[in-house]
C-alpha cells in the first residue's frame, strides 16, 4: 500500500451564490520517497489539492467527499490534535512566499526551536543543535550566525533555504512544496530546486511539487499529474507525459512553450482561457478549447460535449479524454480480431 | 591587447538607430527628505545620503524593426531602463535619443509627439487598467488626447479596428476591466498601446504574470502586431526561453550594467560572459538529461554599495585582480556581439 | 453608433447585481438606519411645512405657555405635544427646525472639508516631494488647533469686528466655515494615503506614458478610484460635524438661541434641568443621539462593504 493514497477527493467552497466545486474526483498515490509533480495553470486547483492533503483548506472551503489515506490512516476523519501531529511530523509544507511561514519578529533559531519543542520533549540546547544541523544540510553559509538573524536580514534565496530547513526539522515523510521557487530568480531557483531534489533523495523523503513550470517538473519529479479546472486529466510517469502527452490539453501546454517552436515563428497557442470553476462547460471541461473536438466526428464529439470523460489507461499513463479512449478502442479491436 | 575585433562582414553603418541610450544612470535616494538625512557622527552634524544604484552607465542602441530583449534577474535595473526610456523616471545622468533627438530633458509639451510614437505595455494586467473606466473609454481616451481633431466617428472606427486586430470582441467595449481574465486584460492593454499607432513599444515583463497557455497567445499577438505595424520593441523579461523565441538581439544586464549584447542566435549558441553562461544553464528545460547548471557563489549584491571593478566579480569563477579593480567596458566580439568582461577580452576564457 | 445604449443599461444592472445592494438587502441594521435617517432628514427638510408653529417668528410665541411638559406628563397642553421651552416655543417645532440647522451645518461643513481635504490630499499624494511635505505639515498644524480653538478665534474676531448681531445673522455659514476648516486634515490624510496606493499602480503609469497632464490624471484617473474611502470617511465626518456643532452651540460659541440648533436647544434647556423641565434638554438630546447613531451605523456598514480586503470578487 502506498504511503499516501488519495481517492475521489471532492473539495467545495461554500460561496454566497452556492457551492463551487474546486476539486472533483481527484485520485493519486505517493510511494515512500517518490517525487510527484502537480502541474496546472492558475485556477486548475493544484494548490487546493495540496492544502486539502493537510486538511488546511480555509473556510469557506471544505472536503465534500473522498478519502485521504496516509500511512494507513484516514486524514479526513482525524481529530484536529492528531492532524497537527501529522502536519508537523509526517508531512510538512513549503510555500511560495517564505514570509508566509516565517514570523518576522522571531529570529530563525527561535522559530526552529519553537517548532521542535512543540512536537518533541527536548531541551533548548538539543533543539538548537538539531536546528543548526538542518541549516547545514541546506548549505547556508555560516549557519551558526543565521540562527540569531531575523527573516528580513536574509535574501530571498536564503529565506527559502531556511524554509526548507524548517520543513526538514522533524524528519517528515512527505514535503509538499507549493510553487517553492516561483518568487525567485532563475539562477537561485535552479539552486533551490537542486537542493530540494538532493535532500529528498538523500533522506528518502517524498515530495509533492506543485508548479506551473513544466521544465521544473520534468527535472525533479518521477510522476506527474496534470490538472485542469479542478480535475486530474492526465497522470503517469513524468518522462512519458513530457515526451508523449496524450491529453490534448497537456499537448497544448507543452507545445505552447517557446522552446518547442522555432525562434521567431508563431507559438502553438491554446485558444481561450481556463473556465472559472463556478461556470464549467458541460462534458469535458476542456472541450471549448480543444482542437480535436472541432475536428471530431459525430458521436465522439457529442461525448466530449455531453459526458465527463472517465480515465483510460494508455501505456503507463491514465488519461481522461474521449478522443484518447476512442483511439485506444480502435487500436484494440483489430488486435482482438487477429486473435 | 584585444583578441576580439570588429566583425569584418558587418555593414559599417546601416541606418541610424531608432533609440540610443548613452551612459544612462539612475540613482534612487534612500535617505528621505533633508531633515532625515542629517546624522550625528563623532559629535558633528553631517548630511548623509544613501543611494540605490539602479542603473550605472547603460549604453544600448535599438534598431528600427527589431525586438531588443533585455534580460536579467530582479534588481538588475532592466525595468528602470524601460521606465527611464518612457520618461516615467528622470535619468540621473546620460542621454536618451529617439530618432536622433534627445528626449530625456524635453518639456511635457515638447514630449507629446514622442508620446504618441512610443508606447508601453506593463507587467501586471490586474493593475494596468483603470477600474472605473470601460474598455471603450480606456481605448478612446488616448486617441482623443493625441488627435483632438478627429471626429468621434473616426475615433470609434480606429478603436474598432484595433480591437479586432488584437482579438477583442466588439461587445467588450461597454464592460469594465475587472470582468476579464489576465490574458484578456493584457490584450486590452496592448490595444490601448496600439490605438495611437505607435512605432516603438516598450514591454515591461508583459507575460510574466500570465499562465503558460496565455503567454503563448500574448507573445503571438505581439509578434503579429510587429509584422503588421512594423513595430520596434524594447522587451524586458527575465525568461530566457521567451527571449530566444522573440528577440532579434539580447542585452543581458547584471546589477545595473549591460554585460553582454548579441544577436539572439549568437548569444544562445555561444554565450560569452560568465554571467550569461550561468543564466542560460539555469533555465529549466524539458529535456531528459539534467544539464549541469553552473553554480554561482552567493547572491546578487545589493545595489546600495556596488562592488568595485566588475560588478559580477564576487560571484564569477574567473575573476582576478583586474576584475576587482577595473570596470570592464563593452567590446565588440568576433560574432557581432558585445561583451563587457576582462576575462573574455584577455582570452582567459573563450 | 449604438454603443451608448448598452452602457447605460449595464450601469443599472451593475448596481442591481452589485455587492453593495446585495449586502444591503441582508443587513437589517443598515436598512433600519437608512429608514430612520431618511425619515429624520425628511422631517428636518420639511420643517417649515410640518411644524405646528414657526419658532423664529416672535409673534407666534407666547411667554405665558413656557415650560409646558410633553403630552404624557400631567399639566400638558395638547397644542404643544412635546411641550414648550423656557421662552414658550413649541418644542416639537423647535426640534424640527433645530435638526434642520444641525443637518445643514453638518453637511455644509463636510462639503467644505471634503473640498479642501480632497484637493490637498490629491495634490500631496500625486505631486509628492515638497508640496506633500508642506501640505501635510499644514495639516498637522491644523490638527493641533482643536475645533474649539478655531471657533473661539473666528467667533471672537467676527464679534469684535462686525458685532454680535452680524455673528448671529451669519451663524450658519460661519459654523460651516469653522468646522470645515478645523477638520479638513482628516480628509487630506485619507485621500493622500489612497492616492499613494493608486499612484503606484500601472494604470497611472500608463496614463503618464500616454502624455496626459497631471491634472487630468489626478481628477480623471486617480480621484474616481479613491471615492470609496471618501464615502466612508464622509459618513463619520457628518456625524462628527453635527456633534461638533452641538458642542460649540452648547458652549455658547455656536447657534444663537433665537434660531436654535439641536445643540443650542440642549443648552437652553440645561439651565432648567434643576427646576424639573427635563424635556427641553432631553428630547433634543435624544434626537441628536439617534441622528448621529444612524449615520455612524450606515458608515460602519459602508466601510464593511467597500473594504476591498473584506470584499473579493
Amino acid at each position: 500500500m502506498a504511503l499516501l493514497d488519495v481517492n475521489h477527493l471532492d473539495v467545495r467552497f461554500a460561496l454566497r451564490r452556492g457551492d463551487v466545486q474546486a476539486l472533483r474526483d481527484v485520485s493519486f498515490s505517493l510511494e515512500r520517497g517518490e517525487r510527484l509533480g502537480i502541474v496546472g495553470e492558475s485556477g486548475a486547483g493544484k494548490s487546493v489539492a495540496a492544502f486539502s492533503l493537510l486538511n488546511l483548506i480555509a473556510k469557506p472551503g471544505y472536503i465534500a467527499g473522498g478519502s485521504i489515506q496516509f500511512d494507513g490512516r484516514e486524514l479526513t476523519q482525524m481529530s484536529d490534535r492528531a492532524l497537527r501531529h501529522v502536519r508537523g511530523h509526517r508531512m510538512s509544507m513549503i510555500f511560495q512566499d517564505p514570509m508566509m511561514t516565517l514570523n518576522p519578529v522571531l529570529s530563525i533559531g527561535e522559530q526552529m526551536v519553537e517548532c521542535l519543542k512543540a512536537h518533541r520533549r527536548i531541551s533548548n540546547r538539543e533543539a538548537r543543535a538539531i536546528a543548526l544541523n538542518k541549516l547545514e544540510q541546506v548549505q547556508i553559509p555560516s549557519p551558526a550566525a543565521r540562527l540569531d538573524q531575523y527573516p528580513h536580514e536574509l535574501s530571498g534565496g536564503m529565506r527559502q533555504r531556511v524554509i526548507i530547513a524548517i520543513a526538514l526539522l522533524l524528519d517528515p515523510d512527505i514535503i509538499i512544496a507549493d510553487e517553492p521557487t516561483t518568487a525567485l530568480d532563475v539562477t537561485i531557483q535552479a539552486e533551490i530546486m537542486a537542493l530540494l531534489l538532493e535532500l529528498c533523495e538523500k533522506h528518502n523523503v517524498g515530495l509533492i511539487l506543485i508548479t506551473h513550470d513544466l521544465g521544473v517538473v520534468s527535472q525533479v519529479t518521477q510522476r506527474m499529474l496534470v490538472m485542469y479546472a479542478g480535475r486530474v486529466i492526465e497522470q503517469g510517469p513524468t518522462r512519458e507525459i513530457i515526451n508523449d502527452p496524450q491529453h490534448p490539453y497537456t499537448q497544448g501546454l507543452i507545445n505552447a512553450l517557446p522552446q518547442m517552436a522555432t525562434p521567431g515563428s508563431r507559438l502553438n497557442q491554446i485558444p481561450g482561457s481556463m473556465p472559472s470553476l463556478d461556470n464549467l462547460p458541460s462534458g469535458c471541461a476542456f472541450h471549448p478549447r480543444c482542437g480535436f473536438v472541432q475536428r471530431a466526428d459525430g458521436s465522439t464529439r457529442r461525448a466530449c460535449i455531453d459526458e465527463v470523460p472517465g480515465f483510460v489507461t494508455s501505456g503507463n499513463c491514465r488519461v481522461a479524454c474521449h478522443m484518447v479512449a476512442e483511439m485506444l478502442e480502435r487500436e484494440r479491436i483489430p488486435a482482438e480480431e487477429i486473435r | 591587447m584585444s583578441s576580439t575585433v570588429q566583425a569584418p562582414d558587418q555593414a559599417p553603418e546601416t541606418a541610424a538607430p531608432l533609440l540610443e541610450i548613452r551612459g544612462l544612470e539612475k540613482h534612487f535616494s534612500l535617505s528621505g527628505d533633508f531633515l532625515e538625512q542629517l546624522k550625528f557622527k563623532r559629535g558633528r552634524l553631517v548630511r548623509e545620503q544613501q543611494y540605490v544604484h539602479a542603473i550605472n552607465g547603460v549604453d544600448l542602441d535599438i534598431q528600427r524593426g527589431e525586438a531588443l530583449c533585455v534580460v536579467g534577474e530582479s534588481g538588475c535595473g532592466k525595468s528602470t531602463v524601460a521606465r527611464t526610456v518612457m520618461g516615467l523616471l528622470h535619468p540621473s545622468a546620460g542621454e536618451i535619443r529617439y530618432d536622433g533627438q534627445r528626449i530625456d530633458e524635453l518639456s511635457h509639451k515638447a514630449m507629446m509627439p514622442y508620446r504618441r510614437r512610443m508606447q508601453m505595455i506593463f507587467q501586471n494586467p490586474y493593475a494596468s487598467l483603470n477600474p472605473r473606466m470601460t474598455i471603450q473609454q480606456t481605448l478612446e481616451e488616448p486617441i482623443r488626447l493625441h488627435h483632438p481633431d478627429w471626429s468621434s466617428q473616426r475615433i470609434k472606427e480606429q478603436v474598432a479596428e484595433v480591437m479586432a486586430s488584437v482579438g477583442i470582441a466588439a461587445d467588450w467595449g461597454a464592460r469594465y476591466g475587472h470582468e476579464f481574465s489576465g490574458g484578456q486584460r493584457q490584450r486590452i492593454a496592448i490595444a490601448r498601446a496600439l490605438v495611437v499607432d505607435p512605432e516603438f513599444i516598450v514591454a515591461d515583463e508583459p507575460i510574466s504574470a500570465l499562465d503558460v497557455s496565455i503567454q503563448a497567445q500574448v507573445l503571438n499577438l505581439l509578434m503579429e502586431a510587429q509584422q503588421q505595424r512594423n513595430l520596434t520593441y524594447l522587451f524586458i523579461t527575465h525568461d530566457l526561453a521567451v527571449v530566444e523565441h522573440f528577440g532579434t538581439r539580447v542585452a543581458v544586464m547584471y546589477l545595473g550594467r549591460v554585460c553582454e549584447v548579441a544577436p539572439t542566435a549568437t548569444l544562445f549558441a555561444r554565450p560569452r560572459h560568465p554571467y550569461t553562461q550561468a543564466l542560460m544553464s539555469a533555465i529549466p528545460r524539458l529535456e531528459d538529461d539534467r544539464p549541469q547548471h553552473i553554480r554561482l557563489e552567493g547572491e546578487v549584491p545589493t545595489p546600495v554599495n556596488l562592488p568595485s571593478g566588475c560588478v559580477f566579480h564576487g560571484r564569477c569563477p574567473h575573476a582576478n585582480e583586474r576584475c576587482r579593480r577595473e570596470i570592464p567596458v563593452l567590446i565588440a566580439t568576433i560574432d557581432g556581439g558585445q561583451v563587457a568582461c576582462h576575462a573574455v577580452e584577455e582570452g582567459r576564457i573563450d | 453608433m449604438t454603443t451608448t445604449t448598452p452602457q447605460v443599461a449595464s450601469r443599472w444592472s451593475r448596481f442591481r447585481g452589485s455587492y453593495l445592494l446585495y449586502s444591503f438587502k441582508r443587513d437589517l441594521i443598515a436598512q433600519l438606519s437608512l429608514v430612520v435617517f431618511i425619515a429624520l432628514v425628511a422631517v428636518a427638510v420639511l420643517a417649515p411645512w410640518l411644524a405646528p408653529m414657526n419658532p423664529y417668528d416672535l409673534a407666534q410665541i407666547d411667554i405665558m405657555s413656557s415650560e409646558l411638559p410633553p403630552f404624557w406628563v400631567d399639566g400638558s397642553d395638547p397644542t404643544y405635544p412635546m411641550g414648550t421651552d423656557a421662552q414658550g416655543r413649541d418644542l416639537l417645532s423647535t426640534i424640527l427646525y433645530g435638526a434642520r440647522v444641525s443637518l445643514i451645518i453638518g453637511f455644509g461643513a463636510v462639503a467644505l472639508q471634503a473640498l479642501l481635504g480632497v484637493s490637498f490630499g490629491l495634490l500631496a499624494g500625486y505631486l509628492g516631494g515638497r508640496v506633500d511635505a508642506f501640505l501635510m505639515r499644514l495639516a498637522d498644524i491644523q490638527l493641533s488647533f482643536s475645533t474649539l480653538m478655531v471657533a473661539i478665534v473666528v467667533g471672537a474676531l467676527v464679534k469684535a469686528i462686525f458685532g454680535g448681531a452680524t455673528f448671529s445673522a451669519y451663524a450658519v455659514p460661519l459654523l460651516v466655515l469653522i468646522i470645515g476648516l478645523a477638520e479638513w486634515p482628516q480628509y487630506a490624510r485619507t485621500v493622500r494615503a489612497s492616492v499613494l496606493a493608486e499612484r503606484s499602480k500601472e494604470y497611472v503609469d500608463a496614463a503618464r506614458v500616454m502624455g496626459f497632464t497631471s491634472r487630468r490624471i489626478m481628477f480623471r484617473h486617480i480621484l474616481p478610484n479613491t471615492l470609496s474611502p471618501i464615502f466612508v470617511i464622509s459618513t463619520v465626518q457628518v456625524a462628527n460635524a453635527i456633534i461638533a456643532e452641538a458642542a460649540l452651540s452648547f458652549l455658547g460659541l455656536g447657534m444663537p438661541e433665537t434660531q436654535p440648533s439641536l445643540g443650542s436647544l440642549i443648552k437652553s434647556g440645561f439651565d432648567y434641568l434643576q427646576s424639573g423641565s427635563w424635556w427641553i434638554t432631553l428630547i433634543p438630546g435624544l434626537m441628536l443621539v439617534v441622528l448621529v447613531l444612524v449615520i455612524n451605523l450606515l458608515g460602519d456598514w459602508l466601510r464593511d462593504v467597500l473594504n476591498p480586503r473584506l470584499y473579493k470578487g
